[in-house]
């Protein structure tokens, strides 16, 4: 495993770019490129590699914390817990094989054991940063309570890089669970499984994942042997063979899955988990167009219908729906193309902003990448 | 016109004004009336407001920040006042504005597993609320009987379950607040996720700085079928310190996992006949909850575990009400102190779970160096230290001797690579400290965070984020009183 220190090289190349006022396009191994908005300019932009900032900094099993630098391999720090029995709860998906520590922070997206582990931002202990000044400042730290001071470095989560270079982080790490099943059930309407999602989320079963698509709802357990043993007999349904049940979840969390192929815009609806289904959105593709995973809470969309449908379907349910992958439809016609992610009401935008001018005063970051004009 | 008289017609001025606002009896003015507010649960500093406020909705909350911005007056928000570190200690120049009179809770969604309370309901009344739906709401902090919602989510409060739980960030999904411009924003949602930065991260824990919590949607979860509770003696506190990072080496996530030494035993135990092993150096008390096979599973495990790692002695809840003495001792800690000393100070440090026993040897040390008396209590599973140090505030060496005891065992805590806190906050009483744990450019990229959200810096000035010159204060004051503790470290 490769290990180096290079964060004052990363640090020149900002000093350097805020002399010479040039925008800065962060990229680790560029596995989630496709993200977000993509850059007005992309010629006006240099990219900042952060693959050379690379190597695990600290693991103790026993302190359940993890503090590696952005350039790691999501895989190389993945293989480090399991060789200690632990794991990231956030099972956070890689979208390929060069997935960097820093890209999986900046894009915060987390996978299936999200609904009842917690999210990548639930994770970060503590985070290193160079900000548009090129100053190299660390926030939190490798302890799991932790509350002197702002919590900046939950913030980074998700940032798609716009605040700063996150050049290390720690992160809480979980024991891999005991054991593990998972079961299938077959004929099952969206309605039927949203409910029982619902009512078996109220209850102390050790639920680890769910998916539901085309009428086949797919449920994970994890824990302790006796807990999963005991569910499996009180839920019924029938037990996947484990290695197809590590397959099935694997292809759920990297899209690799059949749902996920094609050119039909996929759109990603964060809903209230109790949302009924959600009818006439799918217009092209037709029934079965719909996943749902996180107990109800997210719902994947293939649909070319116009982002302002989808879009106030998901606000009025208290949610809100991103334009996750573009495809090759014409999503948001009617002129104008659709942003990625659902408009921020205006005082939420001017925080935002202000945050921005903070952080990155020159606009040297990611411009425009996760809103115009940030 | 001298500055007095306009000091006081200015005060006249606003309480009229805040008074038209506001139902009767929601503006007190008098030093008699305001005596309740003048500190929170950390007494030894004490402030009295220029008023003190109590809406009892959000539009008339509004209304006054508005009033307040307009006329440029600090503000200084309250839940139940039970914080430790003086985050709501008022403003001489300001308005205390509380929320004890927003305590509804609004709804409960057994279905979606959600609360949506207003600020000044109690952390422990949404947990009685959920209880008849098999629910419950999981921070929970000793003063949970007592304190709010709306100040657990400026605190980002912990408790004893919080290892395996979380904080009251991984709990909360969803909070309504009010900026100091008097507009209302929603940070977060009824969904996991929300669009743009994870504001409702930085919010939590901000300590009423950023915005003024009206409304919060917290995560319930399933209430375990059933939990019980080992009590494991030690001979030795390091050997208890090591026997804990044994535990969680062997892949086990104790519910709770607390330790008391013997001084905190036997100061509590006569309080709290909680059956505690007087003996014992030191005690850890082991939680596993879940279903009756799981906890089966698992007490077997840390039973395992904990007579490998030197235990001398094992005790298993054998009902509920043994497994509630247990704790009750654990959280009795605070007022047990209270009466066995006529002041307490208690600290806040988190470390490293490894430096247990290292910082326990230094604590015994700073005993024999103050001439003081320190029990510790610790949220071990999180390496969250809860030293308690006892003295008497009438006597004034003896207050100075505790404050310097205190700095000590925080700096220490910053030197073993932990925080000067772990959920009590900073407030005014660490704040020194934060210059230890924050070289300049991290503090001034908090003020920036600060200025984002409340440009003006109206909203409870002057705490959590030490400004450059009251480092260098500190700085001075440190060498001047004797060698510069941990030299090592960066100071501005």
């Amino acid at each position: 495993m490769a290990t180096a220190d290079r964060a004052e090289e990363l640090v020149d190349q900002v000093r350097s770019a805020f002399g010479r006022a040039r925008r800065l396009r962060i990229r680790g191994g560029g596995t989630k490129d496709w993200y977000g908005e993509p850059p007005a300019d992309g010629s006006a932009e240099t990219t900042l590699d952060t693959r050379i900032h690379t190597g695990i900094v600290e693991y103790d099993p026993s302190e359940l914390v993890v503090t590696a630098r952005c350039g790691t391999p999501l895989a190389e720090l993945e293989a480090a817990l399991a060789a200690s029995g632990q794991m990231l709860a956030c099972e956070a998906p890689h979208f390929g094989a060069q997935a960097t520590v820093g890209g999986c922070i900046a894009a915060g997206l987390s996978g299936p054991r999200r609904a009842t582990s917690g999210s990548v931002r639930d994770f970060v202990l503590g985070a290193k940063l160079i900000n548009g000044r090129g100053q190299h400042l660390s926030f939190g730290g490798q302890v799991i309570k932790n509350v002197a001071g702002y919590d900046v470095s939950r913030l980074l989560a998700g940032s798609l890089g716009i605040l700063g270079v996150i050049t290390e982080v720690s992160l809480k790490v979980v024991p891999a669970p005991v054991a593990e099943a998972t079961l299938r059930f077959d004929g099952v309407p969206e309605q039927v499984a949203l409910e029982r999602l619902n009512r078996w989320g109220g209850q102390p079963l050790p639920l680890s994942a769910s998916a539901w698509s085309a009428g086949t709802l797919h449920l994970r357990l994890s824990g302790a042997a006796a807990a999963v043993d005991a569910a499996r007999s009180a839920l019924g349904g029938d037990r996947l063979d484990p290695v197809d049940a590590a397959a099935f979840w694997t292809a759920l969390r990297e899209q690799s899955a059949p749902f996920f192929a094609g050119d039909v815009p996929l759109w990603r609806l964060s809903l209230p988990s109790t949302t009924p289904p959600l009818t006439g959105l799918d217009t092209s593709a037709g029934a079965g167009a719909g996943l749902v995973e996180w107990g109800g809470a997210l719902r994947w969309l293939r649909s070319d219908a116009p982002a302002a449908l989808l879009r106030e379907a998901a606000r009025s349910a208290g949610g809100h729906a991103t334009l996750f992958r573009r495809g090759q439809g014409k999503s948001g016609a009617h002129g104008m193309p659709a942003g990625c992610f659902a408009p921020l009401d205006p005082a939420l935008l001017r925080i935002h902003q202000r945050l921005k001018a903070e952080f990155d005063p020159a606009g040297l970051f990611n411009h425009g990448r996760l809103y115009p004009g940030l | 016109m001298d500055t007095f008289a306009e000091a006081a017609t200015g005060r006249d001025a606003l309480v009229s004004r805040l008074r038209a606002l506001l139902p009767d009896g929601s503006v007190l003015d008098t030093d008699e009336a305001q005596r309740p507010y003048e500190c929170d649960g950390l007494t030894l500093f004490r402030q009295l407001p220029l008023a003190t406020v109590l809406p009892s909705t959000e539009a008339q909350l509004v209304s006054v920040i508005r009033l307040c911005r307009e006329a440029g007056v600090p503000i200084v928000p309250r839940g139940a006042g039970t914080g430790l570190s003086g985050g709501a200690t008022p403003h001489a120049h300001g308005v205390l504005l509380s929320t004890a009179k927003m305590s509804r809770i609004l709804s409960i969604d057994p279905l979606a597993r959600t609360a949506r309370v207003q600020p000044g309901v109690r952390n422990l009344a949404i947990s009685e609320a959920a209880a008849k739906h098999g629910l419950y709401y999981a921070p929970d902090p000793s003063s949970q009987i007592a304190c709010s919602i709306g100040g657990n989510v400026a605190e980002n409060s912990g408790g004893v379950h919080c290892l395996k739980y979380g904080l009251t960030v991984h709990n909360v999904l969803r909070v309504r607040a009010v900026t100091i411009d008097g507009e209302v924003v929603e940070f977060g949602s009824g969904a996991l996720d929300s669009p743009g930065l994870d504001l409702l991260a930085v919010l939590v824990g901000s300590e009423g700085m950023l915005a003024v919590t009206t409304e919060v949607t917290v995560r319930l979860i399933p209430r375990p079928q059933l939990a019980r509770c080992i009590m494991a003696s030690f001979g030795d506190v390091g050997v208890a310190g090591d026997a804990v990072a044994k535990l969680i080496a062997a892949g086990i996530i104790p519910a709770g996992l607390e330790m008391m030494d013997q001084p905190a035993t036997r100061m509590v135990e006569p309080f709290a006949n909680a059956g505690y092993d007087l003996d014992a150096a030191a005690i850890l008390l082991c939680e596993a909850d879940g279903t009756p096979e799981e906890v089966d599973e698992e007490i077997a495990r840390m039973s395992e575990v904990l007579r490998a790692a030197g235990a001398t002695g094992l005790r298993v809840s054998a009902s509920e009400a043994e497994r509630l003495r247990f704790w009750a001792g654990r959280k009795n800690a605070f007022p047990a102190a209270g009466r066995v000393s006529p002041d307490y100070y208690c600290m806040d440090g988190t470390i490293p779970r490894r430096r247990l026993g290292e910082m326990l040897r230094a604590i015994q040390q700073m005993e024999v160096k103050y001439d003081m008396r320190c029990p510790n209590v610790f949220h071990a599973g999180d390496g969250n230290l809860h030293p308690l140090i006892l003295f008497d505030a009438n006597d004034p060496s003896s207050l100075a001797r505790a404050e310097a005891f205190g700095a000590d065992i925080l700096e220490l805590c910053v030197k073993l690579g932990g925080t000067v806190t772990g959920e009590h906050g900073v407030g005014i009483e660490k704040i020194n400290q934060m210059c230890v744990q924050f070289p300049a450019d991290e503090r001034e990229q908090f003020f920036g965070v600060k200025r984002a959200f409340d440009p003006h810096g109206l909203l409870n000035p002057d705490k959590c984020i030490p400004t450059l010159h009251r480092c260098a204060e500190y700085g001075r004051l440190k060498v001047h009183g004797g060698a510069l503790p941990h030299p090592e470290l960066e100071r501005f």
